[in-house]
């Protein structure tokens, strides 16, 4: 009861801080309100159980990625341009994806249903044998770490992967902009 | 001139508390919540809270550009190495039964190295961005 009152509040201000982003041409503004919005995301999960999902949301949506579009903000104008079309396409787009989405969510199973498939099939093994076969009280570190090692060194790789994109995107533009510097 | 002087002794206070609890939400994810991703990302927003307070020049010198770009693929290294040293010993790719004499240590001493893999190369790489995307408006 308690549980569903908070995140009625909880929803009802993402709702609320996603209508600022939308209407908000200050583009400060709106990157402090979406770091806003990944701590009420972080809190929402907390409420879920989900702690070490918050902890890498209030990390990384709260902490880090506001500071990039922070430095990003930094080499751009902090002031949005009026759109030059009408926003009624948009709006229609939106509107039919979301209507379809809220439809898509009425086939699903209720909250904390136990006899889906996630809790009877291998999610059900995992709990019973995990502390038996791997020593470790945390199901989700022995799935992700052990059960699930090869998927967890994808994932490392993904990392990485963006790692390197991204520096190779920017380090090469930097080392350009030096030999500019030196020619003219 | 500066007028932040709250803001940076308070982060000044905070900061190695958040670096004791990344170790302990690396170290402690076997028991309770957390493990590598999260360590490195509390990592890498500690450091990332330094170069915002004390500049980013002070940053450059507690954790260098060289570290931070080697960190990127050592993580994925270890993780995979992990993977080779069961190999090598006999086992599956990734089989950590056989890299201790009892089982649970195995699979524990597994997971932990692993995560640690993990830790390197998520905060390496948060940290590389950040540097990248800090250091072009100079």
């Amino acid at each position: 009861m308690i549980e569903a009152l908070i995140n009625m509040v909880l929803l009802t201000l993402l709702a609320a801080i996603m209508i600022g982003v939308v209407r908000l041409r200050n583009l400060f503004a709106v990157v402090i309100l979406s770091s806003a919005y990944s701590f009420i995301i972080a809190t929402v999960l907390i409420v879920l159980d989900a702690v070490d999902v918050a902890m890498t949301e209030a990390a990384v949506g709260a902490g880090i990625s506001t500071v990039l579009m922070l430095a990003v903000l930094f080499l751009t104008k902090t002031e949005e341009q009026k759109p030059k079309h009408s926003p009624a396409l948009p709006l229609f787009v939106a509107t039919v994806t979301g209507i379809a989405l809220i439809y898509g969510t009425l086939d699903l199973p209720a909250f904390g249903v136990p006899d889906q498939p996630i809790h009877t099939h291998v999610g059900a093994y995992y709990l019973e044998k995990s502390v038996e076969e791997t020593g470790i009280p945390n199901v989700v570190s022995s799935v992700l770490a052990s059960y699930r090692g090869f998927d967890t060194l994808g994932e490392t790789t993904v990392v990485f992967t963006a790692g390197i994109g991204v520096l190779l995107l920017l380090r090469r533009n930097r080392r350009r902009n030096g030999k500019n510097g030196e020619t003219s | 001139m500066r007028l932040d002087v709250i803001l940076r002794v308070i982060s000044k206070l905070l900061l190695p508390f958040m670096l004791v609890f990344a170790l302990y939400v690396q170290f402690h994810g076997d028991y309770g919540p957390g493990g590598g991703f999260q360590a490195g990302v509390i990592v890498a927003a500690a450091v990332i809270l330094y170069a915002i307070m004390f500049g980013l020049d002070a940053a450059l010198e507690a954790v260098p550009v060289r570290v931070v770009e080697i960190m990127v693929p050592l993580g994925v290294l270890i993780y995979a190495g992990v993977g080779v040293a069961s190999l090598l010993l006999g086992a599956n790719f990734l089989d950590y039964d056989v890299l201790g004499h009892d089982h649970h240590h195995a699979q524990e001493l597994g997971v932990m190295l692993v995560e640690i893999g993990v830790l390197v190369s998520v905060s390496g790489t948060m940290l590389a961005i950040f540097y990248a995307f800090a250091g072009r408006g100079r």
